[in-house]
């Protein structure tokens, strides 16, 4: 079937800028989140990190559900659409990308949390010391040396939410070119007995998580500060 | 001034930034918290975890002879509940359903999935179980006639044909036209009203027909085909019954599996499936029964 | 004049510390570890808060009870004991960090790296200096950033003993070039006799003592050394031997190349100092001095410290020697007696 071809690309070209702008949005959100439960000391940064940390447990279908009611016009999600006299975020690529936010926000904070406690406050005091000031000391001198957990970050939430599917699923709508990611593509071509797609799709996300694994591995190790 | 003796030689204080890191970055990455899990509390844990497992594997072998699972297709949710209940209260013995689309169901079954009965949304699939040896023929008849409904969650949104051709909402739910009938026949409808490619933009596809449903339902979608034994017990919003000139009749076949070739329970099921209880509550949901043409 | 006062809590205890310290030289924090004398130099830098405080540097108020003013806006250098430089740049970057753009006051780049002898090291990074290098590089990076005043946190405590000795004369060579107050924490001794003029003595959060270091030292309390100001008045290249005056006498000292007005620091122990009752003749002792008598503490055991005044009438500087209570009964030593105080030429050190 020749239509075929066309549809597996896009699906793939989807999930890539899925990708994307998850991760870029990612970093953007979740480094002030991780800045401030690395820095804080009280029990409820605990509370706070647990909260970040929900979508590691709970099921996909959990999540999608309240997504698809947060996104629709009893939620918030609706009041937002109706800015551009839409009725609901669901099934639109933002709708996407607010969930996969919302799902792969630990698999970001988390390694940025960690580097940053790792860079501890010596650093940042002796900054202090050197007239920098609470800005300057966080982009000279925090980020930099928390730069590998910034590059596992944004690699696990990439790939993470190239992964995801029981969200998309949930509030997606499966449209072809908006909303149709590989992951339901490929559901789609084994529900319907199309194996020759559904194979050539998923082992090209196969190979593609483990080009990624061995790709972070690789670059951790050189990248670590004061590496050998 | 006091006496003061300065004699202080004590050893110099060597302090190290201890960080308890993991080796593998992947380690790193997810390390929740620096308290790694201690032995003690990994052991409590695979105890437990293996307890869960075993007790779950006995639960599964200690199922009684008598339970028949049962592949039932989305919109036959409602009822197959309900007949299985008095089922059981006549028999004894326990129908276990699983629902998805029938699609979904099939290719399942194909992959050697332990069901004995199917409950299709079609005649295709049962059909084509028979043909692929997965069923016992004979055994095939149609249960169910299925109708498609244009269900609108507000009371005003639909209003008969009229709504489709007016085209005023933004998004048109159906299931996945492939993989469940109701789709295909949600497809056929609008292609026979000639309205397919101008409302192919505003579609959006659902898994299966609960999902289909749970669009309209949750206010994302405005209108939506479903399954009219969806709207059973439900008065609220708006309706338009599809008339059954606009798509091929939706006939829903049952079959026994061969998995279920050898149990009388499942052969009974078949057979209180066609029995007068059953009738009369798939009539409630209002579907039709299939009428010698 | 640097003026410091803070009360909290402090652990254990109750830290309750105020003093005032000149406003150039070497201003020693000594105690015992855990005294509070780094929670002090922290809170003067800002890292630490005590809720009721003081801090005045050279006219600027940073805490008092109406304000606080946040670290990097006080105008501190700040060694800590672990280098703690930035491994993610070069030892150039790490020291041009805290300097701002174009600025020609202060201490300039070239003359810190000559100072502590940064040169060779400039492009390395800091994972490939050792411990010595890495708090030079430490200390130079906080002179570019124009301080009023040097804090020194234990800076070579966490150095082995040869590393300590390599590092020493650029502190020597700070103390004497700058103009900058240098608060130094420190719990050994020899460093404190070494550098510092002025002395605070804490002992669990609170301040013990305070002045200069000879009055600490020669006074009531029983510092067994004493470090005097002297200056060299010749230099025997033949024998590596200088001749430093002191107010009271003079002493002949090893010394690496000197030239005469210099200004040397003399370290003289207690156990290198004897007595005698009249001058010897012949002896390879080569610090024979006049001396009389001021003071005698018992010391551990059967020890006793003695208090002497350089010169006949004693009014000279003070020195110290350690005895055992059999020689000062043997001489029939007492307070007041003149007597001669003797030094091994080996046992004196001139700093730098």
């Amino acid at each position: 079937m020749d239509g075929l071809a066309p549809d597996l690309m896009t699906s793939v070209e989807l999930t890539l800028e899925l990708a994307a702008v998850t991760t870029v949005v990612l970093l953007l959100v979740g480094t002030p989140i991780a800045w401030r439960l690395a820095r804080a000391k009280g029990w409820w940064a605990e509370v706070a990190a647990s909260l970040v940390a929900l979508p590691l447990v709970l099921p996909p279908t959990v999540l999608g559900f309240y997504l698809l009611v947060a996104l629709g016009p009893q939620g918030p999600g609706g009041a937002i659409a109706s800015l551009w006299g839409a009725r609901t975020l669901a099934f639109s690529f933002p709708g996407l990308v607010i969930g996969s936010v919302v799902y792969s926000m630990p698999f970001v904070v988390q390694p940025i949390r960690n580097a940053f406690q790792a860079v501890g406050d010596r650093p940042l005091e002796v900054a202090a010391t050197l007239r920098a000031s609470p800005t300057r000391a966080f982009w000279t001198v925090a980020v930099p040396l928390a730069g590998p957990g910034f590059l596992t970050g944004a690699v696990l939430g990439f790939a993470h939410t190239v992964g995801e599917f029981g969200i998309v699923l949930m509030i997606g709508g499966n449209i072809p070119g908006r909303t149709k990611v590989m992951s339901v593509a490929i559901y789609d071509y084994v529900e319907t007995m199309q194996w020759r797609e559904a194979n050539i799709l998923a082992g090209g996300m196969a190979a593609f998580a483990f080009c990624v694994i061995l790709a972070m591995a690789l670059i951790e190790r050189r990248l670590a500060p004061g590496a050998r | 001034m006091s006496k003061y003796l300065p004699n202080y030689y004590d050893p110099p204080v060597q302090k190290f930034a201890s960080l308890r890191r993991p080796d593998d970055f992947l380690g790193r990455a997810l390390d929740v918290g620096a308290t790694a899990a201690s032995k003690e509390s990994l052991m409590r844990w695979l105890r437990v975890l293996t307890a869960g497992i075993l007790f779950a594997a006995l639960a599964a072998a200690s199922a009684k002879a008598d339970d028949v699972p049962v592949a039932v297709a989305a919109n036959f949710t409602a009822p197959a509940k309900e007949i299985a209940a008095a089922f059981a209260t006549k028999t004894g013995h326990n129908a276990v359903l699983s629902f998805g689309a029938t699609g979904g169901l099939y290719t399942e079954i194909t992959q050697d999935a332990p069901f004995e009965v199917f409950l299709a949304a079609d005649e295709a699939r049962p059909k084509k179980a028979v043909a692929d040896g997965f069923a016992v023929p004979d055994s095939l008849f149609v249960y169910a006639v299925g109708k498609l409904v244009l269900w609108s969650k507000s009371a005003d949104a639909v209003q008969g044909e009229a709504t489709l051709r007016a085209a005023s909402f933004g998004r048109i739910a159906i299931c996945n036209p492939t993989a469940a009938p109701y789709g295909a026949a949600a497809v056929a409808t609008m292609q026979k009203l000639g309205l397919y490619d101008a409302l192919k933009p505003k579609l959006v596809q659902g898994a299966d027909i609960t999902q289909a449903f749970q669009f309209v339902d949750s206010g994302n979608a405005e209108v939506g085909f479903v399954a009219l034994s969806q709207l059973a017990g439900n008065s609220g919003g708006s309706r338009w019954v599809v008339p059954q000139d606009l798509y091929p009749p939706i006939k829903q076949d049952a079959v026994l599996l061969k998995k279920g070739a050898g149990h009388e329970a499942a052969k009974a099921f078949l057979a209180f499936l066609k029995g007068p209880e059953a009738h009369e509550i798939i009539e409630k949901y209002g579907y039709d029964f299939d009428k010698p043409s | 004049m640097i003026e410091v006062g803070f009360r909290g809590l402090l652990g254990e205890f109750e830290l309750d510390a105020a003093f005032t310290a000149p406003a150039s030289g070497v201003t020693g924090l000594f105690g015992p570890s855990g005294c509070g004398k780094t929670t002090v130099l922290r809170a003067i830098a800002g890292l630490q808060r005590f809720p009721v405080g003081r801090c005045v540097v050279g006219g600027e108020i940073w805490q008092d009870e109406k304000s606080f003013v946040a670290p990097h806006r006080r105008a501190v250098g700040y060694v800590f004991q672990e280098a703690s430089l930035f491994a993610h740049l070069s030892v150039r970057a790490n020291l041009l960090y805290g300097s701002t753009r174009g600025d020609k006051g202060g201490v300039a780049f070239d003359d810190v790296v000559a100072l502590l002898g940064l040169s060779p090291l400039i492009e390395r990074r800091p994972d490939r200096l050792s411990g010595g290098e890495r708090q030079r590089v430490a200390i130079g990076r906080a002179l570019m950033s124009h301080p009023k005043v040097l804090l020194m946190d234990e800076p070579i405590s966490a150095l082995d003993a040869l590393t300590k000795d390599e590092i020493l004369p650029f502190l020597d060579r700070l103390h004497r070039s700058l103009k900058l107050p240098i608060l130094y924490v420190t719990h050994d001794r020899v460093e404190i006799e070494r550098l510092a003029d002025h002395l605070v003595l804490m002992e669990a959060g609170r301040v013990v003592a305070s002045g200069p270091l000879n009055a600490l030292q020669g006074g009531a309390a029983a510092w067994p050394s004493v470090s005097l100001e002297a200056v060299v008045t010749a230099f025997d290249p033949a024998y590596g031997q200088a001749t430093l005056a002191v107010d009271g006498g003079q002493f002949l000292a090893r010394s690496r190349e000197a030239t005469v007005g210099e200004r040397r620091r003399l370290r003289i122990d207690a156990r290198d100092v004897s007595i005698a009752c009249q001058a010897a003749t012949r002896t390879s002792i080569v610090n024979i001095l006049a001396v009389r008598v001021l003071d005698a503490e018992p010391a551990d055991g059967f020890d006793v410290l003695v208090s002497l005044g350089l010169g006949e009438d004693g009014r000279g500087a003070r020195l110290k020697a350690r005895l055992t209570k059999y020689s000062w009964d043997a001489l029939g030593l007492a307070i007041g007696a003149p007597a001669f105080a003797q030094v091994k030429g080996v046992a004196l050190e001139a700093f730098p």
